[in-house]
């Protein structure tokens, strides 16, 4: 397996610069973690299962990558809900449980944000391809581009990894080290791995460095990086459905900031 | 520009005057006292015993050994007449590993990588990446996931990258050492192709000789004691040094392993150890590799597993092994072999594998766990519980039989490649298993190790131990097996041989 696998498809999603999927989500991110209340997060998620229809995805593979934060999200809500901050009636109390009006609503409002957060990040990064976030990251947002390239080539060993930990974990049951003390097992056997990848690592830099890598000099971009209108068009769009969520809270006296 | 173009460039001159090199923290030199000239245009091949410092000559020509922290230079090394630190991309290195040398997820980014670092510009980045491609001969779209090529292809990948760079020297680091025998092919296929087109000086390491002799004019042996101990034209330096050639680990045209294939007839009336109703293998539950298969491990005999690529070698190996479970039938032990740990060895406890079955990985870093070659040695007696006096006899015994004495007390990490693997043959050995399975044991061995090896498993199978070994070396099964069991790949479902191995 490799995590590096180029995500393909002919949808205009997929060819939008990553920088812009980065930026949108962060900035819907940003605006909705700054208040506490249903009504933004609830305007933020129509809009957003609205615009899902032009994300790439298809129905199953939608509900396959978004599964952790369906989970994520109405486990939060019922923690909140029975351990929540209580004001107003209380409905039911045991021990430290306290359900009252005030942890309902608490509740609501942290499923819905976790919701209206998760879901459009998760989306937007299913159709990233990691090299063109890096090309992205190194062209548009101008990060060193050897801190950038290494990061790349090093997410191609995850791979590797985790095929050495299952060596590993055979080698020592043919050593005869593999009867009980799993914790004790497990600790020495990361360990191995932390050399072997260490290992890796520095043969991938020697590999890296043989083609001229970190070479004094301007660097090239066989793949260019561009930032035009479908970026910005990409970006606008999380700016107005942050900032109708934030005027329909505001409107309705729902805004409630969560420093006050 | 078409791929002729890359001829344009010219080959670089190397000159090395009482050069020598110093890894940091240690008191040996690497290599010491080479003087040296190698004209533009020459195609070397440099020998040399393991440790005579051919890599490190190497990668300092690359320009990639490292400044002062890394280590210690003395003499002058001079590429086109200048310091090869300063100049990156005039030469490019081929490594001997192909996994770690992938750098991007498509195939061609990846040619792209070293022309991107020396600033060239994007038209004339995609007119180089698709040259190099065409020359190598990788056949595939230019957004070809890496991750799906085979080893020699990821090799030929790698090729490109450094052609793609134009460079006036290339340098081969045992480029075949990790591959099969066709990726082996491939790849002397594509250098013989590059070298018709190119002036660019030409370097390889390799110790089996015969897959370059023809497409070399020059041949450099290193000394391990220092310097240079034999250089001229390829014939001539192979007649002349050939015996001290072969002594130092290089295999020799026309000499053979120097061992003789003499054990063929399989030992009459052996017990057997292991038998395999019905067995279909599986590395992961989901995917089955192989089915319907029917092997006897029998007691003083040894078996080969042979086949192509991914046919399941390995696979079957682990299973016989009792590290992976079967994905149906079962391995059967007969029950004087089991000695009362039950019929199927998957299910024994870890300590009960120890004299039973013992395992050589491909890998031999996989299996090191301790901090000392001595240590290393004594986890499986110490599991066994044996009395501290037994363990350090046997232990004592191992590393003398396996000539590590003078290493006892070295990290297993920091041995030589031929140490790696006759260690990783020690800590089986040290519980004395009645079946001993390895997985490629010799793979990318010189041929002192190569001998070593084979003479080791010789006696073992003398002293009635079975042997199971994965091997794509000709010469390995040639002289070490008794019978052959061949897999034939995903095609065909039962459609193995067992039997005696041909002459």
């Amino acid at each position: 397996m490799s995590l590096l696998a180029p995500a393909q498809g002919h949808r205009a999603i997929f060819r939008i610069n990553p920088v812009a999927k980065l930026a949108a989500a962060l900035l819907l991110a940003g605006v909705l973690i700054l208040t506490i209340d249903w009504v933004s997060a609830a305007v933020a998620l129509a809009c957003e299962l609205v615009l899902f229809f032009w994300a790439g995805l298809s129905l199953k593979s939608f509900a396959l990558r978004t599964l952790p934060v369906w989970i994520a999200a109405p486990t939060a809500g019922v923690t909140t809900l029975l351990y929540g901050q209580s004001a107003g009636t209380v409905y039911w109390a045991f021990g430290f449980v306290n359900v009252t009006e005030g942890s309902v609503e608490l509740a609501i409002a942290t499923t819905l944000r976790i919701l209206a957060v998760g879901l459009p990040s998760v989306v937007l990064f299913v159709t990233v391809d990691p090299t063109d976030l890096a090309d992205g990251l190194a062209q548009v947002v101008k990060l060193p581009a050897r801190f950038v390239l290494g990061g790349l080539a090093g997410l191609r060993l995850v791979g590797l990894f985790l095929e050495d930990w299952r060596a590993l974990e055979l080698a020592r049951r043919a050593r005869g080290i593999a009867d009980g003390g799993a914790v004790r097992r497990l600790l020495s056997q990361a360990f191995a791995l932390l050399v072997l990848s260490i290992r890796r690592g520095s043969k991938l830099a020697t590999a890296m460095e043989a083609r001229g890598f970190g070479a004094p000099g301007r660097r090239s971009w066989a793949r260019e990086s561009t930032f035009r209108g479908r970026e910005l068009a990409l970006v606008g769009i999380g700016l107005a459905v942050a900032l109708l969520s934030v005027g329909v809270s505001v409107a309705t006296g729902s805004w409630n900031f969560v420093l006050t | 520009m078409t791929p002729k173009a890359a001829a344009s460039v010219s080959g670089a001159s190397v000159v090395a005057r009482g050069w020598g090199w110093r890894h940091a923290g240690r008191r040996a030199w690497a290599v010491d006292g080479v003087d040296l000239r190698i004209e533009p245009g020459e195609r070397v091949l440099l020998l040399g015993a393991s440790g005579a410092g051919k890599s490190t000559l190497l990668h300092a020509l690359a320009g990639v050994l490292g400044g002062e922290e890394e280590g210690e230079r003395r003499g002058q090394l001079l590429v086109n007449g200048a310091e090869p630190s300063g100049a990156r991309g005039q030469s490019g290195l081929l490594l001997q590993d192909p996994d770690s040398q992938v750098i991007l997820a498509r195939v061609g980014d990846d040619v792209a990588f070293g022309c991107e670092n020396l600033g060239v510009p994007r038209d004339e980045i995609w007119r180089r990446v698709t040259d190099a491609l065409t020359m190598v001969g990788l056949n595939v779209p230019l957004d070809h996931p890496t991750s799906a090529l085979s080893g020699g292809q990821k090799q030929r990948l790698a090729l490109a990258g450094v052609l793609a760079m134009r460079p006036g020297l290339l340098l081969l680091d045992e480029p075949t050492a990790n591959l099969d025998p066709e990726g082996v092919l491939e790849v002397r296929e594509s250098v013989a192709r590059v070298l018709e087109r190119s002036e660019a000086t030409f370097i390889v390491i390799e110790h089996r000789v015969a897959i370059w002799q023809n497409l070399v004019n020059r041949v450099i042996v290193l000394d391990a004691a220092g310097g240079v101990l034999a250089d001229g034209c390829p014939d001539d330096v192979l007649t002349s040094q050939g015996d001290r050639l072969a002594a130092a680990g290089v295999w020799v045209p026309g000499r053979g392993s120097g061992l003789v294939a003499a054990r063929r007839d399989a030992p009459a009336g052996t017990a057997t150890l292991l038998r395999t109703p019905g067995l279909a293998i599986a590395r992961t539950k989901a995917e089955i590799v192989a089915r319907d298969i029917e092997v006897e491990v029998l007691a003083g005999t040894a078996l080969a597993l042979t086949g192509p690529n991914g046919a399941g070698k390995s696979t079957l190996a682990l299973t016989l092994a009792g590290l992976l479970k079967p994905a149906g039938g079962a391995v059967l032990a007969v029950p004087e072999f089991a000695a009362g740990a039950g019929p199927e060895p998957i299910r024994w406890k870890s300590r009960q594998l120890l004299t039973r079955i013992g395992t050589v990985f491909q890998d031999p870093e996989h299996q090191f766990v301790a901090a000392t070659v001595r240590a290393e040695l004594s986890v499986g007696p110490r599991a066994l519980r044996q009395p501290e006096a037994a363990i350090t006899a046997r232990v004592d015994q191992v590393l003398q039989r396996l000539r590590l004495d003078h290493l006892a007390d070295a990290n297993p990490f920091t041995l030589s490649g031929g140490e790696k693997r006759r260690l990783s043959v020690g800590t089986v050995l040290a519980t004395q298993p009645k079946l001993l399975v390895l997985d490629e044991p010799t793979f990318g061995q010189d041929l002192r190790t190569w001998r070593e090896i084979v003479a080791l498993l010789d006696e073992l199978l003398r002293e009635g131990t079975a042997l199971v070994a994965v091997s794509h070396d000709v010469d390995f099964v040639a002289t070490v097996a008794h019978r052959e069991y061949r897999l034939a790949g995903r095609a065909a479902a039962p459609a193995v041989t067992a039997g005696a191995v041909p002459r």
